[in-house]
């Protein structure tokens, strides 16, 4: 039968949610002060890009933006000899009494979310950790629930979400893809 | 007892016969080979056992020249009687065992506590060899008129060399005024130093010390050159390089009276086996390169090496399940060393006549003992070899204590099938139709 | 990304691709050592076991630290006898480790193969941390990563490795992994201490130290083995100094811009003159930085792999 594509955010749709979400940070933290975003790699990195875009125009700040790479704190890395591939970790400053935006595309189980605090203690003591997700796709595991959400899409486990950014953002688009196998 | 083997093909270099026939065995000795023999009638008096041997080669024999029996003093590893056991099942009907025992084999009393021990056990015939100097320390010759008159056949420091080329001399000379031969380990102690293998590309790999083809071929040359001067014989032991080959080919064109003997393990492993580093693999002298071993292949197909010999040397866990620095130089052969060197016959580089002449006849002569031979009065010691036996080497089925064996799961082809000692029926394999 | 392999225990069958993933799995590693807190929970429940039959502070440690910044809990066991000593057999010992629930076993042992023969007994990976004069392939690892990071590849470089190769474990490991990735090596040294047919490994012989040096973008320095030496296999240290010592004046024959490697400890004056040790060109303390990477690559990439 093959694979089967559903369009389930277009490109306005995804740069609408963004604007709102960074409109919400700013709201919450009452400012940009001590804001810093830190994107989980590899998904996290285009929208927090996107983010940070957003909040320079609305406030006229840049916030700093660091790349977690949480492969080393996942709980599953040594159960099988096959190892995720590893990419670089760039904090650019303490996280000491910072305000800490978590950035990821999809939040699915919360596994991804659970190891990236791990990760942040490690970097310092942040006065507080929020979460930004473009896409909620349910099924969670662990006790976690993100701040700034984009958009809830409840998915099947079978499916696959999908969140395509581009540098440029004109063919952004989120998609929901299912394999049916071969018969 | 009479035994009748009928329809066998006898294979006797000594009396050149290879053809189908019957033997017929009274009171110990070979009483008749014919073709054709009636069978004698009569339950009684004159009944014979008739087994028949068709599609079997009846042989001389097989005479193992060198193997390394531990008692007295390790025996742990093997003792005469279960190293008699293993020669029987690997067709051997007599064995020589070397002097490195503990203690060691330079004095009437343990030659004949060694004979003691065989006659108690009665299994496979077994002729002591016996120092050539006390506690094979290289200083001073044994005893060797009291010795042979004790039983000893041969003299022989193996596992060692005899360093001292002045000593090698009057060994030589002293063994040939008695009829005795001295069997030579040769080896140059200084240049194999430390030595745990072959030297060249694989111990360099490897990062194990080698130990030079050289360091036996300069012995090689001593010993020949000793004989030649002196006049004497010497036989050369468990020959593993191309270099050795080479000289002893040369002495004998130019009539020195020299001998050699080379093991299976030499014409069939080379030393890119040991890249495994099991210990089973360490012996000494060690496994060589394809160029040592193909030497030895083409010494045995020309003459230039007269004997196989397994050089059996049993050791236990404690000697081998150690780093291969530590671990004791030998391994066992002698329930694989027909069935290896059928190989030989299998690829075209032997005939089976050479190979039993080369592991019957040939012993016999250099070790100046019976058998050898099928002829009418000789010894009634026959091999019965079955040539088409596939079988696979199992150690847990070795009647040696010890399992020091590299060729364990090896298939080969060829196992003998039946072992008769003076008359009787010492071993029989399994074989429905035996 | 995958290691396909139960153990390390050298360089000889190590395929380009998996000394590649090492060095890339070792250059993420580097990073975490830099942090202020040096450690990630990754191999939490993971025991590992340092077994050293000899003498090392540094390798041992190195493997320790990377071990503890991995969250892995390591135990040293140091015996300066062997088994055999002790009446026991290598299966003895193999099973008494056995029976304490490792997961990975690193052992450096006097003599060669000793971890061949302890990984065919055991189910746990096994990391060689040297065996006799035969590999060391976390320091051959390191020192590629060193390379790689001067020189931004190994493909193409001349590495010229002077001193006594015939008992250099970190020579062998060196050539096996160097020549796969692309590197021409030469090898120098006094003539008695090469060992027979070493050519047959890739590698040019040179016994003259300025022609080994020519053009050689890398200098591997090995250290004066004296303990696995026997004795009197060359005249003095003074006369080895006069031949084989890396000094200022010798270093002029290599490129400009070659860099110095030593796996340490110096034999100060003997194998390298003091000045070009800490002079600019050396690396040796960043081959240090660079072993506690690999040996965490390798912890990591070996762990949990055989469920």
């Amino acid at each position: 039968m093959g694979i089967t594509k559903r369009v389930v955010m277009d490109a306005e749709g995804i740069d609408r949610s963004i604007t709102r979400i960074a409109y919400e940070m700013l709201e919450d933290n009452k400012g940009a002060t001590d804001l810093i975003l830190v994107a989980i790699r590899s998904g996290g990195i285009l929208l927090s890009g996107r983010i940070k875009e957003k909040i320079a125009n609305i406030e006229g700040v840049e916030v700093p933006r660091g790349i977690l790479d949480i492969t080393l704190y996942r709980d599953d890395v040594v159960m099988t000899g096959k190892k995720p591939q590893m990419g670089e970790t760039d904090i650019p400053c303490s996280l000491n009494d910072k305000k800490v935006v978590l950035v990821d595309d999809v939040i699915f189980t919360g596994r991804t979310i659970r190891a990236a605090m791990d990760a942040l203690m490690d970097f310092g003591r942040p006065r507080l950790i929020r979460l930004a997700v473009l896409v909620d796709r349910g099924h969670r595991e662990l006790p976690i629930r993100p701040d700034y959400v984009g958009e809830v899409l409840p998915s099947a486990l079978w499916e696959d979400v999908n969140v395509n950014l581009s540098k440029s953002g004109g063919t952004d688009e989120v998609l929901i893809i299912q394999d049916m196998g071969m018969d | 007892m009479k035994l009748m083997l009928k329809g066998g093909r006898i294979i006797d270099p000594s009396q050149d016969i290879d053809e189908t026939m019957d033997l017929l065995i009274e009171g110990g000795v070979v009483s008749k080979i014919a073709k054709n023999i009636p069978a004698p009638r009569g339950k009684a008096g004159g009944g014979a056992v008739v087994l028949d041997m068709e599609g079997k080669i009846v042989a001389p024999g097989l005479i193992d020249m060198h193997t390394h029996l531990r008692e007295p003093g390790h025996e742990y590893k093997e003792t005469i009687l279960s190293g008699s056991l293993a020669a029987l099942a690997g067709g051997f009907t007599a064995i020589a065992c070397m002097a490195n025992t503990k203690p060691v084999n330079d004095s009437r009393s343990v030659t004949e506590f060694i004979l003691r021990q065989a006659a108690c056990a009665n299994l496979a015939r077994i002729y002591p060899v016996a120092a050539v100097s006390i506690n094979l320390e290289g200083g001073c010759l044994t005893e060797f008129a009291d010795l042979k008159d004790a039983g000893a056949v041969a003299f022989s420091d193996d596992g060692k060399p005899v360093a001292d080329s002045g000593l090698m001399r009057q060994a030589l000379e002293y063994a040939c005024s008695l009829s005795m031969p001295v069997l030579s380990h040769c080896e140059d102690r200084d240049l194999a130093g430390e030595g745990m293998m072959n030297e060249g590309f694989v111990s360099t790999e490897l990062g194990l010390t080698g130990i030079p083809s050289i360091s036996e071929d300069i012995m090689v040359s001593r010993d020949i050159e000793l004989a030649c001067y002196t006049g004497t014989s010497v036989h050369i032991a468990h020959v593993s390089t191309a270099g050795a080959v080479e000289l002893i080919r040369n002495a004998k064109a130019r009539g020195v009276k020299v001998t050699a003997e080379t093991a299976p393990h030499y014409f069939t492993l080379t030393d890119e086996a040991i890249r495994t580093y099991s210990t089973d693999l360490k012996v000494y002298p060690p496994l060589r390169g394809i160029e040592d071993r193909n030497a030895v292949r083409e010494g045995l197909r020309d003459g230039t090496i007269d004997s196989i010999a397994s050089d059996h040397a049993p050791h236990s866990s404690i000697e081998k399940d150690v780093e291969f620095a530590y671990a004791a130089p030998g391994l066992i052969g002698l329930e694989t060393s027909l069935g290896l060197s059928l190989a030989l016959v299998d690829k075209g580089i032997l005939t089976a006549r050479q190979l039993i002449a080369i592991m019957s006849m040939n012993p016999a002569r250099i070790l100046n003992v019976p058998g050898g031979s099928l002829r009418k009065g000789e010894l009634a010691d026959v091999t019965v070899i079955d040539m088409e036996r596939t079988w696979t080497v199992d150690m847990k089925t070795f009647r040696s204590q010890s399992r020091n064996c590299p060729f364990h799961g090896w298939a080969l082809k060829g196992k003998a099938v039946m072992t008769i000692v003076g008359g009787a029926i010492k071993y029989r394999d399994n074989d429905p139709h035996l | 990304m995958i290691l396909e392999r139960k153990d390390v225990l050298g360089l000889s069958d190590f395929s380009a691709a998996e000394i590649d993933l090492v060095l890339d799995t070792a250059e993420t590693f580097r990073e975490i050592s830099t942090r202020t807190i040096k450690k990630v929970p990754t191999l939490r429940g993971i025991t590992v076991i340092n077994l050293f039959y000899e003498a090392s502070t540094r390798t041992r440690t190195s493997f320790e630290i990377a071990a503890k910044r991995l969250s892995a809990d390591a135990v040293n066991i140091s015996s300066s006898t062997s088994s055999v000593v002790k009446g026991e057999t290598l299966s003895d010992t193999a099973k008494t480790l056995e029976a304490m629930s490792p997961d990975i076993i690193v052992i450096r042992h006097p003599c060669a193969g000793a971890p061949h023969i302890l990984a065919r007994l055991l189910s746990q990976s096994i990391i060689n941390a040297g065996d006799g004069s035969h590999e060391h392939p976390t320091q051959a690892l390191l020192d590629m990563l060193t390379i790689r990071h001067k020189k931004g590849a190994i493909q193409g470089l001349k590495v010229a490795i002077v001193g006594d190769v015939k008992h250099s474990r970190v020579a062998r490991s060196n050539i096996h992994g160097l020549t796969t990735m692309g590197a021409s090596v030469t090898v120098c040294g006094p003539a008695m201490l090469m060992p027979r047919a070493v050519e047959r490994m890739g590698v040019v012989v040179e016994t003259n130290m300025k022609d080994a040096l020519r053009d050689a973008d890398v200098i591997i320095m090995l250290r004066m083995q004296l303990e696995r030496q026997r004795s009197h296999v060359f005249p003095s240290s003074r006369e080895y100094a006069r031949l084989f010592c890396l000094t200022r004046l010798m270093l002029e024959n290599a490129k400009p811009d070659a860099i110095v490697m030593h796996p340490g400890p110096i034999n100060r004056g003997i194998e390298i003159s003091p000045d070009v040790a800490d002079g600019p060109q050396s690396v040796i303390l960043e081959q240090v930085t660079n072993g506690v990477a690999i040996r965490m690559a390798l912890l990591y990439l070996l762990a949990g792999g055989r469920q």
